[in-house]
Parts: structure tokens; C-alpha cells; sequence
């Protein structure tokens, strides 16, 4: 007798997508930090630019942090993820609060450079995976590949 | 009563009033934005797992568009944080 298939499922097997999502914008954002960091010495000095490096591994730790969050959880339950989320959402938010309250007396930090590089590191990051995810057609899971080499030796049964 | 008359009779500068005011503002823009986030984000994740549970096959795409949207929620949250820090820090 065949088990009739559940209509609903309650976790997820698949790629974990939302870490390909948030190892890329890691790696663009390696790419873009010079860039970041070079225009803030240019406008805030060796400070500012000690502040935009700061703030570039802050929002990079949080998106990783937030991807593996999901990606472990969704594996177990759909129910957990969702609490994950939320509940990741606040000790997040916590975590970032906590490392910038630590650093906020060092000299080497210039609060105006640490709130911009946040804000434009996390937005144009955003902004430039959106790009290529809706450029590529599909999500990184998704991906077309390579196609297989067909075999006429194939069992049909 | 004692507190009372000590409170009437302390002295509010200038910088102590502005300094308080900052602090207050800091604190309201922050809550507010994490709380509009935290609202966004538990409709955008509510919404994917309905939408992952029925259509299991479609989940590899709702999990991305649900990542990303979390992040641009996030970012929000992460203005209030940057108004915080500098009203609060600056």
C-alpha cells in the first residue's frame, strides 16, 4: 500500500541557500572594503577609516550570523526557524549594539564614519546580491548547471 | 516630599537639558525602528514558512527572497541604531 504523501511539510532538506546567499556579499563585501575604507580616510582621516572597518566586519559577521542561524535551524523545523528569526533578530541587534558600546571610548573610533560605513555597507551589500540574483534569473541554489552528458547505455527501467 | 523640593530647587543648565533630551530621542528612534522591523520581519517569515510548507519545491526561492528580505527589514533597525550611536555617542 502506498503512504499517501503529507500535503504540508515541517522542514527543509535543500541547499542551504542562505548561506551561498551571505557567503557571496562576504566576499563582495572583501572586495568593496578597500573601497569603503579608503573613502573614509579620505573624508574623516586614519580614524574614520579604523571606524569603517569596524563597521564592515560588524554588518559582515551579522549577515553570516544570520544565515547560519536559518540555514541550521530550517533543517530541524520550520516552527524553530521562525522563532530563530525572530529571536535571532533581537540578540543581533544586541550583539551589535554590545560590540560598538565596548569600542565607543576607544580613541580610534569616530561614531559619524561608524554609522555611515554600517548604514552603506549593509544597504549597497543588499543592493548589489539583489542585482545579481535577479540578474541570474534564479537563486544561487538554483542555478543553471553544466549539463550532463547523455548515455545511451541509460536503464530505462 | 523631600525628593520633590530637592528636584524643585536643583539646578537644569542648558547642556544637562539638551544631553537629556538626545538621550530620550536616541532611546524613542531606536525602539521605534526595532520595533517596526521586528513587525516587518515576523510577516515576511510568518508568510515564507506558510508559503514553504505548502509548495515545498518552491522553498529554495522563497529562502532566498526571504533572507534578503530580512536584511533589507533589518536595515531599519540599523538606522535607529545609527541615529542611536550618534545622538547618544556624538
Amino acid at each position: 500500500m502506498i503512504e499517501p504523501k503529507p500535503v504540508l511539510v515541517d522542514r527543509l532538506d535543500g541547499d542551504p541557500v542562505e548561506m551561498e546567499v551571505s557567503t557571496d556579499m562576504v566576499k563582495r563585501g572583501l572586495v568593496a572594503a578597500p573601497v569603503l575604507i579608503g573613502i573614509a580616510a579620505l573624508i574623516w582621516g586614519a580614524n574614520g577609516a579604523a571606524s569603517a572597518a569596524f563597521a564592515i566586519a560588524l554588518v559582515l559577521m551579522n549577515f553570516l550570523l544570520s544565515a547560519a542561524l536559518i540555514t541550521y535551524t530550517a533543517r530541524i523545523s520550520l516552527s524553530l526557524m521562525m522563532g530563530a528569526v525572530l529571536g535571532g533578530f533581537v540578540i543581533r541587534l544586541g550583539l551589535v549594539m554590545i560590540a560598538v558600546l565596548l569600542v565607543r571610548d576607544q580613541s580610534w573610533i569616530y561614531p559619524p564614519a561608524l554609522g555611515a560605513a554600517i548604514i552603506v555597507t549593509h544597504i549597497g551589500l543588499l543592493a548589489w546580491e539583489v542585482r545579481y540574483v535577479s540578474a541570474s534569473l534564479s537563486h544561487p541554489g538554483l542555478k543553471p548547471r553544466p549539463p550532463v552528458p547523455h548515455s545511451h547505455s541509460r536503464n530505462h527501467s | 516630599m523631600e525628593a520633590f523640593s530637592v528636584l524643585a530647587n536643583s539646578q537644569i543648565t542648558d547642556e544637562g537639558l539638551k544631553a537629556a533630551n538626545a538621550a530620550l530621542s536616541s532611546g524613542f528612534a531606536y525602539g521605534l525602528a526595532a520595533i517596526g522591523s521586528a513587525i516587518g520581519i515576523g510577516f515576511l517569515v510568518g508568510k515564507s514558512v506558510e508559503a514553504m510548507a505548502r509548495q515545498p519545491e518552491a522553498a529554495g526561492m522563497v529562502r532566498t527572497t526571504m533572507f534578503l528580505g530580512i536584511a533589507f527589514t533589518e536595515a531599519l533597525a540599523l538606522i535607529g541604531f545609527v541615529v542611536f550611536i550618534l545622538a547618544g555617542l556624538g
